[in-house]
């Protein structure tokens, strides 16, 4: 479904990702985990667009995406959550969802019929809402949220956009392990409809989670393979795991 | 209250208002009011950008004198039909703001009012130096444009209406716009630009637009202000142009549909009744000084502006 050949980037004298080869398929739950400072974040923003490709190549679903657009990539069927919450803060859940599903259906350069009437909008947006646990917050603002809450919304978003693969950054970033279990039960639910790569440090819900997990260090992959096959890898386990799963 | 009250309440106040001040005989207010509304339209051409858009345009007065100039250019060559120069000048401003628009769109923050800045004053500069059309001096029309079917616009009260008309439908034009999926997704990249972007929205060229569509309307602006003075100079293209209508939108409340309106009647009026003031004697001439005093105290104790202060919503 995805496909990294040999992606790179630079900043500067530093190189964050070092010719990233990773490959997801459709349907499974593909974790990426390694240090801070391994090039998690910057990989996930070129996979999205956001951040562009000095070396190498990305295939999505068959097409070369290396040069697209964000945008472009969003509508293909890529949409990405963020490490650090990026929602619409003063706009109410119901309204940040309307306007993620708004995005999707239909052109957006449209100047004259209100969108309050736009019902199917909203109705799409209410049902987003429950599936992950805001049914009931929809007129909070969303900078009002709990924390737990943001992150939910900030998956929801991306959910929103009706994805064929979600890049999730750190879903349960700063989680409590109420807020994270929660969060885990999402993930395990929209595997069914959506391909997941996903980034965390919460090893608790990448072994539970993952199909197949992708290490890396120092912008590099060192090793790709099943959970299980990764708890004994024995460079992973000496250049990240260290002693937790050592032991 | 119900949406519509309040534009119609404005609406028949401002129908009302030339018919009580001739009555007063004090037609003098009829054109100074006229004045107010047409930079009503320029400050809310400016809102749409600056305060729903995020993007703070310190080059407006660009395309506000650009649609003056060319109403003013056309006069002198004999063109004198509004339907030939007014679409034009709405035209040309709109053309003016793609390109000015598709440059600084590229940068953010400061960058993009300073590039914004210097584009209108190369325009400034670019006019000053047109001796063809004035100059420095500027470019004084024979005439107020025509608009024919036995309307004559020389009539002040004619005048005040039709551009009371013009105001109006702009408005509810803006209104429309900020309350449609378009206005939604300027808002939404204002509040969060890399959010809009992931969830899939092309945000420069959403932005370009917005940037048009206020360029428009800020030349069709700048075609009524010439045809209200029959005068056009550099003036109009000058970052003091610019810097007033910006402070007429921070005075009536960036992002507030009644924001440009309100700041535009609330600036010109402190200006003409302190400028205007015989108890002040020589310090009348500094009315410059109170306005920035309440341009302060706006900013620091309502910083939503003075049509927050009046309640409703704002949009975000």
């Amino acid at each position: 479904m995805l496909e990294l050949a040999g992606v790179s980037k630079r900043f500067g004298g530093v190189v964050a990702t070092d010719s990233v080869t990773l490959a997801v398929a459709s349907g499974e739950v593909h974790a990426l985990i390694g240090p801070n400072g391994a090039g998690k974040t910057t990989l996930i923003g070129q996979i999205s667009g956001a951040l562009g490709v000095d070396d190498g190549a990305i295939r999505f679903l068959g097409q070369d995406i290396t040069r697209a657009r964000q945008h472009q990539r969003v509508r293909a069927g890529l949409a990405r959550s963020y490490q650090i919450t990026s929602i619409f803060r003063r706009f109410s859940v119901l309204d940040n969802l309307a306007l993620a599903v708004q995005a999707r259906s239909g052109s957006s350069f449209a100047f004259w019929r209100p969108v309050a009437r736009e019902a199917a909008l909203f109705d799409e947006a209410r049902g987003l809402a429950r599936e992950v646990g805001l049914g009931e917050r929809l007129e909070v603002l969303a900078g009002n949220l709990a924390h737990g809450e943001q992150r939910a919304l900030e998956v929801a978003l991306a959910l929103a956009t009706q994805p064929k693969l979600v890049l999730l950054d750190e879903p349960m970033a700063g989680m409590g392990p109420e807020d994270s279990q929660r969060m885990i039960a999402l993930i395990a639910r929209i595997r069914e409809q959506v391909t997941v790569l996903l980034v965390e440090h919460d090893m608790d819900a990448v072994f539970r989670l993952a199909d197949r997990i992708t290490v890396l260090v120092n912008g590099r992959v060192i090793a790709t393979g099943a959970p299980e096959a990764i708890r004994t890898h024995p460079e992973v386990m000496r250049a990240y795991l260290g002693d937790e799963l050592a032991a | 209250m119900r949406p519509f009250l309040l534009p119609l309440v404005l609406l028949v106040l401002a129908g009302a208002f030339p018919f009580a001040m001739h009555a007063m005989d004090q037609g003098f207010y009829i054109s100074f009011a006229t004045r107010v509304l047409i930079y009503a339209m320029a400050a809310a051409s400016l809102n749409l950008v600056l305060g729903y858009g995020g993007m703070v345009s310190f080059g407006h007065a660009a395309f506000f004198g650009a649609g003056a100039y060319i109403v003013g250019i056309l006069a002198v060559e004999g063109v004198t039909s509004a339907w030939i120069a007014w679409p034009l000048a709405v035209l040309v401003a709109a053309l003016a703001a793609l390109v000015i628009g598709a440059i600084s769109l590229r940068t953010r923050g400061v960058y993009f009012i300073m590039i914004t800045l210097a584009f209108a004053q190369m325009m400034y500069y670019v006019f000053v130096s047109l001796k063809a059309y004035g100059g420095d001096d500027g470019l004084s029309l024979p005439a107020r444009s025509q608009v024919g079917f036995g309307i004559d616009l020389r009539n002040d009260f004619t005048w005040y209406f039709l551009v009371l008309a013009l105001l109006a439908a702009t408005l509810y034009l803006l209104h429309r716009l900020v309350n449609a999926r378009f206005g939604r997704v300027i808002v939404a990249i204002r509040e969060n630009e890399t959010r809009a972007a992931a969830v899939g929205y092309p945000v420069y060229r959403y932005k370009l637009v917005c940037f048009m569509i206020s360029g428009a309307i800020a030349g069709l602006a700048g075609a009524l202000i010439a045809n209200q003075t029959n005068y056009v100079s550099p003036a109009l293209l000058h970052w003091i142009t610019s810097g007033t209508l910006m402070i007429m939108v921070i005075l009536g409340g960036v992002g507030r549909f009644w924001g440009g309106p309100v700041g535009a009647a609330v600036l010109l009026t402190l200006e003409e009744m302190i400028s205007g003031s015989a108890a002040l004697g020589p310090w009348a001439l500094h009315w410059q000084l109170p306005v920035g005093v309440v341009l302060l105290a706006v900013v620091l104790f309502a910083p939503q502006g003075i049509a927050g202060l009046l309640g409703g919503k704002r949009h975000a």
